[in-house]
């Protein structure tokens, strides 16, 4: 077992200084070969399949919400309210992301309004996460950088339970919400969020908590909890979904390394989980590329795979790898998967000795 | 003082509707062609986290930075949206003989 001492994954604490002295923070990552044209082409903007899968979207919350409405008070409700929530509680994460980085639609607005939506429902304030998710493109899976790390090493077991049902995440929003609404970010959220956006912060906090408060009214005056069965508690009872995809896109991997083919995993997915995923399964190509649209991601896979480490096959297939690596990082938190480039791929922008040094520097085989 | 103007090249090394990277005195600058053919210039680095717009995207007049998806208007400089906070500096640009030149002040 290593003696290895536990990191701060903290923005705010000595990582951070460390982060930026080593050259981790902002740093080139490694891009591989693609020819303008053929990336142009790849970013290319359309509103047709984000419309259909919005519309779609927006049908599956209509035919779930109504049937459990309907069915409210037998047990038939279950598998519908199982629907609802999934869509409310978890493929929101995608909509939230693809709208956060406007590459969804070719028109902004309905990027944003999607954005705006998908925020309440999954509890991510937009303003926040936007910065976040900026310093996450900035600088992935850095310690002390990086603010969406999903899980320390050794990992933090008992939140990742806890968020299956979106516990820990919707105590972590409320407390935050409350904070925000009295005019005040974290210590850590300071060091993303500019001044100048800050004020947006505090007015989407108060405009969350009226929400939240009607909700709370509104099943106090019909003395049930339905209401609440709509807006609120599906980020719980249907969180599961998102934490199921989201734990497959870093976990387990290398830190501080500046390859996202190191650090960030393509898996293969379903037509369904790619519906509610947004193929953010392809999430190597979404990191090394975020300009390419969801819709393009496959093609963009296709163009780069002789460069990359081989996908997942499924869902399951990561799953195999990253719970034994969760477990070993327990007793040895130096421990993470090594992922081999192929034979022919390029090597990053540091070059393949620095790479593989810095993959090394963590390894404790 | 008045600038002169510097070659930066063929204009038609720059596709309709893309961008191109064009460095001078070691500053780096982007060069843009609309779809309607016509040109214009700006720093070559997004003010928000100084990647390259050279590698990014471009729609309509908007460029898109290839890292945070910052937007700007590089006809006028104008940042449109988060995480792209502050203007662009923006050039001017006319074709002679086929020639783009660049006014760098």
């Amino acid at each position: 077992m290593s003696s290895a001492v536990t990191r701060d994954y903290s923005l705010v604490g000595p990582e951070a200084e460390k982060a930026i002295a080593a050259g981790l923070a902002s740093a080139k990552w490694y891009t591989p070969p693609v020819t303008r044209a053929e990336l142009k082409d790849l970013m290319r903007r359309e509103d047709g399949p984000a419309i259909r899968d919005t519309l779609i979207w927006f049908a599956a919350f209509i035919v779930s919400g109504g049937f459990g409405f309907y069915f409210w008070g037998t047990w038939a409700a279950v598998p519908f309210f199982i629907v609802y929530g999934v869509l409310y509680g978890s493929s929101t994460d995608s909509r939230w992301h693809e709208c956060g980085h406007r590459t969804a639609f070719k028109t902004q607005w309905m990027n944003d309004a999607v954005y705006q939506i998908a925020c309440f429902m999954i509890m991510r304030e937009p303003e926040i996460w936007r910065w976040s998710h900026t310093r996450h493109h900035t600088d992935t899976v850095i310690v002390g950088r990086d603010p969406e790390i999903i899980t320390p090493r050794p990992p933090d077991i008992v939140s990742l339970l806890l968020n299956i049902f979106a516990l820990k995440n919707t105590v972590v929003f409320f407390r935050k919400v409350f904070l925000h609404a009295t005019g005040w970010l974290t210590e850590e959220e300071a060091t993303f969020v500019p001044a100048r956006e800050r004020p947006k912060v505090y007015r989407t906090a108060r405009i969350y908590l009226a929400i939240y408060a009607a909700v709370i009214a509104a099943c106090v005056y019909f003395r049930s909890i339905l209401p609440a069965m709509y807006i609120g508690l599906p980020t719980l009872y249907g969180g599961w979904f998102a934490l199921y995809c989201g734990v497959t896109q870093h976990l387990g991997l290398a830190e501080d390394v500046l390859d996202h083919r190191l650090n960030s995993r393509t898996v293969h997915m379903n037509p369904i989980f790619r519906f509610l995923y947004w193929n953010m399964n392809y999430h190597v190509e979404h990191h090394i590329f975020p300009t390419v649209p969801y819709h393009a991601l496959p093609r963009l896979h296709e163009a780069i795979k002789a460069d990359c480490p081989p996908p997942y096959p499924s869902s399951v297939a990561a799953y195999r790898e990253i719970i034994p690596a969760l477990a070993r990082q327990l007793k040895d938190p130096t421990y993470f998967v090594r992922r081999e480039l192929p034979s022919s791929a390029q090597r990053g922008p540091l070059g393949a000795a620095k790479a593989k040094a810095m993959v090394a520097t963590g390894a404790a085989e | 003082m008045t600038e002169a103007w510097i070659d930066a090249g063929p204009a038609d090394r720059i596709a309709a509707e893309d961008v191109a990277p064009f460095e001078h005195n070691g500053r780096q600058y982007a060069l843009y062609r609309t779809a309607d053919n016509r040109y214009f210039a700006t720093a070559g680095l997004c003010t928000h986290e100084a990647v390259e717009l050279a590698d990014g995207f471009v729609q309509g007049t908007i460029i898109e930075c290839p890292m945070h998806n910052g937007r700007f208007d590089f006809t006028t400089g104008e940042a449109k949206g988060a995480p792209a906070c502050v203007d662009l500096a923006t050039y001017p640009v006319k074709v002679e003989g086929g020639r783009l030149l660049v006014k760098l002040g």
